[in-house]
């Protein structure tokens, strides 16, 4: 049997005497998109930066990529991609030169980034525009851009924390078809967000309460579980 | 190793693109050597003298003239009583007075009891100090010279004479250089490099550096080296203008100037890495910089005031600022010229200073992490 992309068992993460992420365990299959949704404060941001070799947890073991979480941070660091809504490029850097630098941290060599670049400016369509400061781009061509970058490593796992966060619902949709090219691909997608439509494009959504695990299921069961109608509804009535 | 070769390219990139950032970082030295050479100068030079007395004295005459040959005063006019003084002052035509007592040669052979006075425009009391001071030099030195020509009725009298090894001219640019270099140097490592890590905190890219495979010092290591450059230039900019322009000397070994440079930009860069980890945004960073780090400097340095003079509490203080260690070595090394051993105590405590703060910040900057 193939391994899981993520497996937790009883993670615990204390900041004194708060207890932010008790005793959670789940796991996350190879090549599928697991929605990880939680309000504001309710431990999300704390596991996944465990997850991402970013923290170490207080108690409790697991693997990401099939690396510890407690002693291989580095390794796992080297299997992930990572995407975040706040920023994820320079952008008194080029589109080339973001592409270059990322490659770079990456440890791809300069064969492998140049032909990633041509590549990937290929497929975004963004030949013109390699040489404009990435900040002068709009919004959506930047989330894409930014979801390609993560991906220049050919993660294992891509982790994205809220990455469609102010757009509109049209640049999000276009968005969550890269997220399905790179699912398709085997890539497994961990994805965080506030909107409730796209936890429907997920194929399981766990819902994090303070600091548990309150949900776990694919968003059909989930919807007929608590007899909502979609997938607003199901957040509403798990977190009351 | 490519790694951290990418991330030091892109902190580079950072400083070429920030126009205003680039030209602050090295304009600011120049502007400052030359402000403080020209403008804020304590220097007595081009003193106006206005001299009251009676001029056909020879002895006066030799008095005045010994004054208007010297390289920094100039005899601006002649008063014909003491009472003008005030007005001289008043309108601006001359910075000192000097006034000879009635039958001046006369008195001055026989019994010895001359009279001058030397009076000073005391709204200015530090340059009035320094002006007088330097004009009783003259009329001392004048004395002697008299005292030697009346050879055989010579009075046993002691003259004291006072004399500045290392800045015979006492130039101010002697002090300001090592104090601006000093101040440079720790603004440009420890301000620049705790606002570019605090701003890609503010930014959350620091994240995703963080993410990445490189090791989390190396991060850290690949913004510093863009600032030691740039503090490496502006070492050798401050050095050549204070040279060429001030005509400081470098008497003592440049190397060793240069190494003591680089203790004290070690130090600088972990004070910065210090700031950018307790700091939440650049504000703040800019703040511990300005109120916390430039004008302890500026004061208690011995940059502006001597802290020899300062309260004993205040001189304890000034000792746990690095700039005031580096400033003194700098002073030994580039003006006195003395070599490592006597610059051993301060070179030790700079060390000392660059090797706590770096374990420091590296610690302080680890745990946070977790």
């Amino acid at each position: 049997m193939e391994r899981n992309a993520v497996e937790i068992r009883n993670l615990t993460k204390k900041f004194g005497d708060f207890t932010a992420v008790d005793n959670i365990s789940f796991d996350v299959r190879k090549g599928e998109i697991f929605g990880f949704l939680g309000a504001n404060g309710a431990g999300k941001t704390t596991a996944m930066r465990i997850l991402c070799g970013l923290s170490l947890p207080t108690a409790g073991d697991g693997t990401v990529a099939g690396y510890d979480i407690n002693t291989q941070q580095e390794k796992i660091k080297r299997h992930i991609g990572y995407m975040s809504q706040k920023f994820s490029l320079y952008p008194d850097l080029t589109v080339k030169e973001n592409i270059r630098l990322f490659g770079g941290i990456y440890g791809l060599r300069d064969r492998q980034i140049r032909e990633k670049t041509d590549a990937l400016l290929g497929m975004l369509e963004m030949q013109s525009e390699k040489d404009k400061f990435a900040g002068s781009l709009p919004l959506g061509w930047k989330q894409k851009l930014a979801f390609s970058i993560a991906m220049i490593h050919d993660p294992e796992i891509i982790f994205l924390d809220e990455p469609t966060g102010g757009v509109d619902p049209e640049t999000r949709r276009r968005f969550w078809e890269m997220i399905y090219d790179a699912s398709e691909k085997g890539t497994t997608v961990f994805v965080t967000t506030h909107y409730m439509d796209e936890a429907e494009y997920c194929d399981r959504v766990s819902v994090m309460v303070d600091g548990r695990i309150a949900a776990l299921d694919s968003p059909e069961r989930l919807k007929s579980a608590y007899g909502a109608d979609n997938m607003d509804e199901v957040f509403r009535i798990i977190v009351r | 190793m490519k790694e951290f070769t990418a991330s030091v390219i892109k902190e580079f990139r950072h400083i070429f693109r920030d126009r205003r950032t680039i030209l602050i970082a090295m304009v600011m030295p120049v502007v400052q050597i030359i402000l403080f050479g020209f403008a804020v100068s304590t220097e007595v030079n081009d003193v106006r003298v206005a001299v009251c007395g009676d001029l056909v004295d020879p002895a006066v005459r030799n008095v005045v003239d010994r004054i208007d040959n010297n390289r920094y005063l100039r005899v601006s006019g002649s008063l014909s009583s003491p009472s003008e003084i005030t007005g001289v002052f008043r309108r601006n035509e001359a910075d000192v007075a000097v006034c000879f007592g009635r039958n001046f040669g006369g008195n001055l052979a026989p019994s010895g009891h001359a009279q001058v006075r030397i009076i000073g425009d005391g709204s200015d009391p530090n340059t009035a100090q320094m002006i007088t001071g330097y004009i009783k030099g003259v009329i001392q030195s004048e004395q002697t010279d008299a005292e030697v020509a009346f050879a055989g009725e010579r009075k046993a009298s002691m003259v004291p004479v006072v004399q500045l090894m290392y800045n015979p001219a006492m130039k101010s640019s002697y002090n300001f250089v090592p104090g601006v270099m000093g101040l440079i140097l720790m603004l440009i490592c420890t301000m620049m490099t705790a606002v570019s890590i605090v701003r890609e905190k503010e930014t959350g890219t620091l994240e995703l550096l963080l993410v990445s495979p490189v090791k989390p010092l190396w991060i850290m290591l690949s913004k510093m080296i863009p600032y030691l450059v740039l503090s490496a230039v502006n070492f050798a900019t401050i050095l050549l203008l204070s040279h060429y322009v001030m005509e400081v000397p470098v008497n003592g070994s440049l190397l060793l100037l240069c190494f003591a440079a680089l203790v004290f930009v070690v130090t600088s860069l972990a004070l910065g890495l210090l700031i950018s980890v307790i700091s939440p945004n650049q504000r703040t960073a800019l703040l511990i910089c300005g109120m916390g780090l430039t004008m302890p400097t500026m004061i208690f340095s011995g940059i502006i005031f001597p802290c020899e003079s300062m309260p004993e509490v205040l001189q304890w203080f000034s000792d746990i600022i690095p700039a005031k260690w580096f400033i003194i070595i700098v002073k030994k090394i580039m003006i006195q010229g003395t070599g490592l051993v006597s610059a051993a105590k301060e070179m030790t405590i700079l060390a000392g200073m660059a090797a706590l703060l770096l374990a420091v910040s590296v610690k302080s900057f680890r745990t946070r992490l977790q």
